[in-house]
């Protein structure tokens, strides 16, 4: 029994999609994957077990995980004000959020390091309370939650555009007060957006390099993340110890995301 | 990252240019593969080179330049860039051409002065009225004193800085190879940020205002006093110091497809003759000509300068000091 769809051809299309994937995605990353192992498996493990390497892979996905959890709260607060409500300036402020996807990573990064150096307009505020965000991993995390918060914003929006908003309105008239309707009927029928927004930020910021490097300062052991260690390595003609260090990172990223994946599907607000 | 911007560049346009070239008549072009504060030298130096050599032998010469950090920039030659020349920030970058086959294992005997046309070694700058009385190497390790230089690892001009500081150290009464290091590694503990290349650090220093003071190759000193005002630099000469030794090196496989040795060649001749070191000086490199080094003796004094042979050369000093799990990479070792 064949089924109409849209497209014509099943085999045409998968063939197509396998092709494509192939070529853009699969290619490039299996070339990553064989660089590495002519160091052997003993020696891919030393160079990416280094101290070195892992407080860079520590700072790269432990600042991208805060950064995201720091912007989904802040994302869905956006999302929300953007979808729901109608104000003067609401489409420039909407045009706004995609200013970070746009911007050239390194603007963002020279822009974010020169006003959070110690002379720079926030620095200059900052720096009597004793706070130091340029050149220290918390310039890492104002770097990757500026770069990350698009992210979460775009995936919420068309779902919380497809929220009936009559589900509220049924909990309102049902008795429950703000803060039950919140918890119990908006968040839970968000939960999976709000988690594929995270994924997507997390990824943007293990990856993040542009905007980092110049606000981060750049110590090893301290504020080096492991994207600038890769290109030092390759700066040295290190390439299999790069590709060692692209790789690990890859597998972390994979792993991650597979979880956050799997996690989105045990959840009870996904539609069916 | 502006040096991967410019190196990118520099690939797409040596790729255009190559495009462009093959089949069409005189028009030459060559690309100057270089290091990071050379920008200024070399476009000066192109402009009088482009008229010698238009003068001599009636042909149109364009050269395009690309700069980066002295190591990113011999990768991207590996890589496939194709420089007619390279003039990078230390041999060891270009051996590691030669050890690939780019070029002849004797580059470094085929011009004059170990191929270094010009010499220039590290000096401090600090703000004016140097605030902090820094005079000297030990002066770094003040309490308070923040120094900024790029990394050792992706930049040439710092790894010449390491050698400075290690040069000192190892000089001192009763010094040993450990007393060096525990020198070096309280000197880092001095520098809150690490840029990749010469002229980032030097941004850091004169723009953003980080530090007290910079690390510097001589010329870039001098160029950060020029750019960014006399009045607000101050350049210190420290008591030791390094002699560092640019050098330039005609990329042989990259010539013969091209069909550009020979004015690729001259360009690099050009770099000897009064002309060209006047040039250099100018542009704050110590020229090795002695007629010219001689007009200039009050920019560039005398100084008690170590060498590479110090060192055992960069055969040895690369992978002893730079290479990973080098002293360099010691020294950030926690509890050691």
């Amino acid at each position: 029994m064949t089924r109409r769809t849209a497209l014509p051809g099943f085999g045409l299309t998968l063939g197509m999609t396998v092709t494509w994937v192939s070529l853009i995605v699969l290619l490039p990353l299996a070339a990553l994957a064989l660089r590495p192992w002519e160091l052997g498996l003993a020696g891919v493990w030393h160079s990416v077990s280094e101290p070195r390497v892992l407080a860079a892979l520590r700072l790269s996905f432990g600042a991208a995980a805060l950064a995201a959890a720091v912007n989904v709260p802040l994302g869905l607060l956006i999302a929300w004000v953007m979808v729901r409500y109608r104000f003067p300036g609401r489409s420039l402020a909407d045009a706004m959020i995609d200013m970070p996807l746009a911007l050239p990573t390194a603007v963002a990064g020279i822009s974010l390091t020169a006003l959070f150096a110690a002379r720079g307009w926030l620095g200059a505020l900052l720096a009597p309370l004793g706070i130091k965000v340029a050149y220290t991993p918390l310039g890492v995390l104002v770097a990757l939650i500026f770069v990350g918060l698009p992210f979460v914003v775009r995936t919420l929006q068309p779902v919380i555009l497809d929220l009936p908003s009559d589900a509220e309105e049924a909990a309102a008239t049902l008795g429950a007060t703000r803060m039950q309707t919140l918890c119990r009927v908006v968040l839970p029928a968000l939960a999976p957006a709000l988690l594929a927004g995270f994924g997507a930020a997390l990824a943007r910021g293990v990856g993040e390099y542009g905007s980092v490097i110049f606000i981060a300062g750049n110590m090893p052991m301290v504020s080096e993340i492991a994207p600038l260690l890769i290109v030092i390595r390759l700066e040295q003609l290190d390439y299999a110890g790069a590709a060692a260090l692209g790789l690990a990172m890859l597998a972390l990223s994979f792993g991650l995301l597979l979880l956050l994946n799997r996690l989105q599907h045990w959840l009870p607000g996904r539609a069916a | 990252m502006p040096h991967s911007a410019l190196t990118r560049r520099g690939a797409i346009g040596a790729l255009l240019g190559t495009l462009a070239v093959t089949p069409a008549v005189a028009a030459t072009t060559l690309l100057n593969v270089s290091y990071d504060p050379t920008r200024e030298l070399y476009r000066d130096i192109n402009r009088a080179f482009i008229a010698a050599w238009k003068a001599k032998t009636g042909d149109v010469v364009t050269i395009n330049q690309s700069h980066g950090g002295s190591g990113a920039q011999a990768r991207a030659v590996l890589d496939g860039l194709q420089a007619d020349v390279v003039t990078l920030a230390l041999a060891a970058d270009i051996d590691a051409l030669a050890q690939r086959g780019l070029l002849a294992a004797d580059w470094q005997s085929r011009l004059p002065d170990n191929a270094a046309p010009f010499t220039s070694t590290i000096v401090f700058l600090v703000r004016k009225g140097n605030p902090k009385q820094i005079h000297d190497w030990p002066d770094l390790l003040k309490p308070g004193v923040q120094v900024i230089t790029p990394n050792p690892k992706t930049s040439g001009g710092a790894r010449w800085n390491v050698l400075g500081a290690l040069a000192w150290a190892r000089r001192q009464p009763g010094a040993t190879d450990a007393s060096a290091e525990d020198y070096l590694r309280a000197l880092f503990h001095q520098v809150p940020v690490l840029d990749t290349g010469a002229r980032g650090a030097t941004t850091s220093f004169a723009q953003r205002g980080l530090g007290d003071v910079l690390l510097a190759w001589e010329n870039e000193a001098f160029l950060a006093r020029k750019e960014f005002g006399d009045a607000d630099f101050e350049i210190v000469l420290p008591s030791v110091s390094i002699l560092a030794e640019p050098p330039v090196a005609v990329v042989d496989s990259v010539v013969d497809k091209r069909d550009t040795r020979t004015v690729a060649e001259a360009y690099l001749h050009f770099l000897y003759t009064p002309e060209g070191q006047e040039i250099g000086a100018r542009n704050f490199y110590r020229p090795r000509d002695p007629a010219v080094a001689a007009r200039y003796a009050e920019t560039f004094p005398q100084l008690t300068l170590a060498t590479i042979q110090d060192f055992g050369g960069w055969a040895k000093a690369q992978p002893a000091y730079f290479a990973d799990g080098g002293l360099f990479d010691r020294i950030f070792m926690p509890g050691k």
